[in-house]
């Protein structure tokens, strides 16, 4: 499994930006989601997002396997949120419009409704753009696009190494782990919790003695080749900036402008219809 | 004469986590152009050699060091490490360790990112390292695209891009298959030649080496060099097997003809090996005189696989129609280039994949597809390469009784079947110690001694011997002999020519998923289309027949390998 | 054991690739129906005591920020935080233990376990629910419940996984000392 992060490439202006342009509008698009429950500027965001991704050349089926583990985890954090608190949207917006009754608490009112509509545009506005980051970034890019973005090139070239032997590592702990297998070593239902945390432990322990013993060759790999010689150092796939890139900066920094006036203009977060 | 790129003199080495030195007295030069191949026992120093040429000691590793070690006319303890990589490349034998990209161009880049190196400069830089390499069509793949020989090459491009005086290889041929390995040593002998580098190789497979010529072995043993001289001169006396190091098959061929070897007849290379008639008559003798080859046994099939087909997700067929016969008893060997179904065929056998298509019987036990992987291991032991990878616990004892314990077998029975697996494995002096205590080799008796306990009539080993030096691969392979020789059906899974001409009665040969001899192993390695398709080599005493005139180069093959075991028995 | 800013770079990359495939491919079934338990933070506690603060904080963080990019959820910050916050935790005992010289005693073993259900207790039951109020603004018994069962799975898990880690490790390095060969009887 070499493309675990799904990076698929087409030739598009989105895919021709370089990787520090998209990180930098990943996370200034993610502060703007994340900072506000203005509806319409949440409302907006998704529709903007599906946008980009018709011009990405990204289609849903490329997607569609991440899109049913978000789609999952949506549910279920709604279903959460209501069981817990079904009177949480009332709280934040201060008044109560009750609809129906489910039995005891469990009243519901339209503010709460509300309040999981914002929650679903939530979801909508801050994780379709990370699958279009993730599909449209070379993963080779990354490292040297948080470099640029003033993440310490020792701290990148970490995160590079991570993606480089992810793959190395998974084939050796499925291989240690049929080894074990063999020698009744499971994990399945059959056993307690315990003695399947005790089993993991037994194929844990080869991996880690082994990854250890990695760990010293790729250093000296690493020192040998003048790794850390510099407090600088140059990317393969470093590309400049252009055009496009501050466009795109610039647009996404207006993003979190508007998101951020409209806190203060809203006085807090909530955008609140009701009162 | 020019000036020395590397020497030592009066040097020696303690490294601070030990009580005794690891180097003594080295005295050694290296020149511009020269190619030295340092060889010596596991054990001997070389690695540590290698570290200090390039710099990890003093840099690296802390340890006391005496004398002088001056690459380029300079102390090394007087530099940095990056400065001496300036000089000295390095070339490790973890290739997969030493890619540190995640495509081949990011890896051959790395040593010029380091460095500072803007564009456009550092794109033309890694194309033309590339070049050299052969390599140039592969700049976006990934390391997983590539095989052992490829991301050999990378690693070399990696360190050449840096334009290197002393290009310094640890083990270069350790992981490779031995086509492979040959056109290693043809491509660092080109490299030198173009460039004019100097070259040295850590390594201990001496006639792999030698293929290509060089200028000078020195040989170590326990931390001193013993000899440093031509390699014709080296294989006239007697001083590799004494050092556990392995001579060339035709000089050993030569030696059981009574053929007297001295650096006149040029014996560092089957190429240049000259032979007076003779000479060639003793070797034809000897031939004449081979006894008539002891008739197979019968013996009853123990596993039959038939028509095997399976495909990793939907991917190309890893396994296509393969049929393969194991005799109860029997010690043999599969053999093929890497990704050509091997491993996949004995994963599938041990239950950790499903075939596709195709049925597996197994003597005294019914229904086999039906049987969980646990329930085969009963029966079919597998044994990792690396011993590494299988040790899970801190205790020799605790470890081979494991898998006793996950089958609630009684703790008397358990202790009586580790005792007595313990003595069959030589293993029982060492029973209260941890498995950090051991050698690597004393690791690997461990995990076949974990699968032995549970008595499973075969064991199938992936590389039984891999990187392991000639007394230690002597060892392992007695031992596995020894418990062929007790009734346990063995087989390997091997890249290793000596160990098939050896040890394997028969050879069964994978390629692309599909079996394409199945034969004695002197047939197997005698026949040139067999050969080329699964990445073997020629043997030298096939050539060695050829040059003393004896047409039947397989009988003259099998007549070794008869000769050899009869000795050994 | 060499000790070299090099080598803690490698050890983050390396301890993150492995917290990668153990939280993203390693599934032990639980006793509550389809849900699995994740042991990716007993191998954090043991990386975090071995190579300290910063490498621990940042495995934490690159380890959990990629497996949240490979589900495709979008990185859900509160709890990377939380996992960089416990291996940062973890890592500044590290300094009490001796696992390079392969020492880990009884005392170690309690230790350890003291300060991982700190650690976790700070982390689920503080870190995570707080920034899951500011950032998302969910409701507070919500989170806080969350954050305390995953807490509590976690502890478990590193309390078995973690410890028998350190135990292994610290065994399977080398110690100065006489070793006597048997002699068969």
């Amino acid at each position: 499994m070499t493309n675990i992060f799904n990076y698929i490439d087409r030739p598009s202006p989105i895919h021709r930006l370089t990787g520090a342009t998209k990180l930098v509008c990943l996370l200034l698009w993610s502060f703007a989601a994340m900072s506000t429950y203005d509806t319409r500027l949440l409302a907006v965001l998704p529709v903007i997002s599906f946008g980009l991704f018709a011009v990405s050349k990204i289609k849903l089926r490329d997607v569609s396997f991440m899109l049913g583990f978000t789609a999952v985890f949506m549910v279920l954090n709604n279903v959460l949120v209501f069981a817990f608190s079904p009177q949480h949207g009332v709280t934040l917006y201060g008044t109560r419009h009750a609809l129906f009754s489910l039995g005891g608490n469990y009243v519901v009112t339209k503010e709460q409704l509300f309040y999981h509509l914002n929650l679903v545009l939530k979801y909508l506005a801050s994780i379709p753009i990370v699958l279009l980051f993730v599909c449209t970034t070379n993963p080779s890019e990354f490292a040297a696009s948080l470099n640029r973005i003033g993440v310490k090139y020792t701290v990148a070239y970490s995160v590079a190494l991570a993606l480089r032997y992810i793959p190395d590592i998974q084939r050796e702990y499925h291989e240690i782990s049929q080894a074990q297998q063999a020698r009744g070593v499971e994990m399945s239902k059959k056993q307690t919790l315990v003695k399947r945390l005790k089993s993991a432990g037994a194929i844990l322990i080869p991996l880690i003695l082994s990854s250890m013993d990695r760990i010293e060759v790729i250093s000296n790999a690493m020192e040998l080749r003048g790794f850390g010689k510099h407090k600088k150092r140059t990317w393969y796939m470093g590309r400049p900036f252009r055009g496009a890139d501050i466009a795109a900066m610039v647009l996404c920094a207006l993003l979190l402008a508007a998101a951020i006036l409209l806190n203060i203009h809203n006085g807090g977060r909530f955008w609140n219809p009701f009162a | 004469m020019n000036e020395p790129l590397l020497e030592f003199r009066d040097f020696g080495f303690k490294y601070n986590a030990q009580s005794q030195p690891t180097l003594y007295d080295i005295n050694l030069t290296v020149r511009r152009g020269e190619k030295v191949l340092i060889a010596g026992p596991s054990g001997c120093g070389k690695s540590t050699l290698a570290h200090c040429v390039n710099g990890l000691i003093p840099f690296a590793y802390r340890g006391e060091i005496t004398g002088s070690v001056r690459v380029n006319g300079r102390e090394t303890r007087d530099l940095s490490l990056f400065e001496i990589s300036r000089t000295v490349g390095t070339v490790l034998q973890d290739s997969d360790g030493q890619f540190i990209g995640l495509t081949v161009a990011e890896d051959i880049a790395f040593a010029l990112e380091n460095d500072c190196v803007g564009e456009p400069a550092l794109h033309d830089r890694v194309r033309r390292a590339a070049q050299i390499v052969d390599i140039e069509s592969h700049l976006l793949h990934a390391p997983s695209d590539l095989s052992g020989g490829q991301k050999q090459r990378v690693a070399l491009a990696g360190v050449m891009v840096d334009d290197v005086d002393l290009l310094l290889f640890d083990e270069p041929l350790a992981n490779l298959d031995p086509a492979t390995g040959k056109a290693a040593i043809e491509l660092i002998d080109d490299i030198q030649k173009e460039t004019g580098a100097a070259v040295v190789i850590i390594e201990h497979r001496l006639e792999d080496v030698l293929h290509r010529d060089v200028d000078r072995v020195v040989l170590m043993r326990e931390g001193r060099i013993i000899a440093d001289m031509s390699p014709d001169r080296l294989l006239a006396g007697g001083l590799l097997t004494e050092n556990g190091i392995r001579e060339p098959l035709y000089v050993t061929a030569l030696k059981y003809a009574g053929v007297d070897i001295t650096s006149d007849l040029h014996p560092h290379s089957i190429r240049t090996l000259t032979l007076s008639e003779e000479e060639k008559e003793r070797v034809r003798a000897w031939f004449r005189a081979a006894p008539p080859s002891p008739p197979k046994p019968e013996r009853p099939v123990l596993l039959d696989a038939r028509d095997i087909r399976f495909s990793y997700d939907n991917g190309r067929p890893a396994l296509d129609g393969v049929s393969v016969q194991v005799e109860r008893g029997e010690l043999m060997a599969i053999v093929g280039r890497n990704g050509a179904g091997k491993s996949t065929f004995s994963k599938v056998v041990c239950g950790f994949e499903t075939q596709q298509e195709g049925t597996i019987a197994f003597l005294g036990a019914e229904d086999w597809a039906g049987l969980s992987i646990k329930e085969r291991a009963d029966h079919v032991g597998y044994v990792m390469q690396n011993p590494n990878q299988m040790i899970s616990k801190t205790m020799i004892a605790d470890e081979v009784g494991l898998g006793l314990r996950t089958r609630g077998v009684p703790e008397e029975e358990i202790a009586r079947r580790v005792e007595d697996t313990l003595r069959i494995c030589g293993l029982r002096p060492f029973r209260k110690w941890p498995v950090s205590a051991l050698s690597f080799g004393q690791k690997k008796r461990v995990t076949i001694a974990s699968i032995l306990a549970l008595e499973p009539e075969m064991i199938i080993l992936d590389e039984p011997t891999a990187g392991q030096d000639w007394r230690h691969y002597t060892d392992i392979m007695e031992f596995l002999r020894e418990l062929n020789r007790r009734g346990v059906t063995v087989v390997m899974i091997t890249h290793d020519m000596h160990l098939m001409l050896e040890y394997a009665e028969r050879a069964v040969v994978f390629s692309d998923g599909e079996v394409i001899a199945d034969d004695t192993s002197a047939a197997v390695l005698t026949d040139r289309e067999v050969i080329r398709r699964a990445n073997l080599r020629e043997t030298s005493l096939y050539d060695l027949a050829l040059l003393c005139g004896i047409g039947d180069g397989r009988a003259f093959v099998q007549r070794f390998i008869d000769y050899e075991r009869e000795a050994r028995a | 054991m060499k000790k070299s800013p090099v080598r803690t770079i490698v050890a983050i990359g390396i301890g993150a690739a492995l917290f990668f495939v153990l939280g993203r491919f390693v599934a032990i079934p639980s006793p509550v129906p389809n849900t699995n338990i994740c042991i990716q933070y007993g191998l954090l506690a043991f990386m975090a005591a071995i190579f300290g603060p910063v490498a621990g904080a940042l495995i934490g963080l690159i380890g959990h920020a990629l497996i949240d990019f490979s589900y495709g959820w979008g990185i859900w910050w509160s709890w990377v935080i939380a996992s960089a916050c416990f291996g940062g935790l973890m890592g500044i005992v590290a300094k009490r233990f001796r696992l390079a010289d392969g020492i880990f005693e009884k005392k170690d073993i309690l230790t350890f376990n003291i300060f991982q259900i700190i650690g976790h207790v700070i982390a689920w039951g503080v870190i995570a629910p707080v920034l899951d109020i500011v950032m998302y603004a969910e409701p507070a018994n919500k989170v806080f419940i969350q954050g305390l069962v995953g807490g509590l799975v976690n502890i478990v898990t590193t309390a078995i996984v973690g410890t028998l880690l350190c135990v292994a490790y610290a065994a399977a390095k080398p110690k100065q000392g006489s070793l006597e060969e048997e002699k068969d009887d």
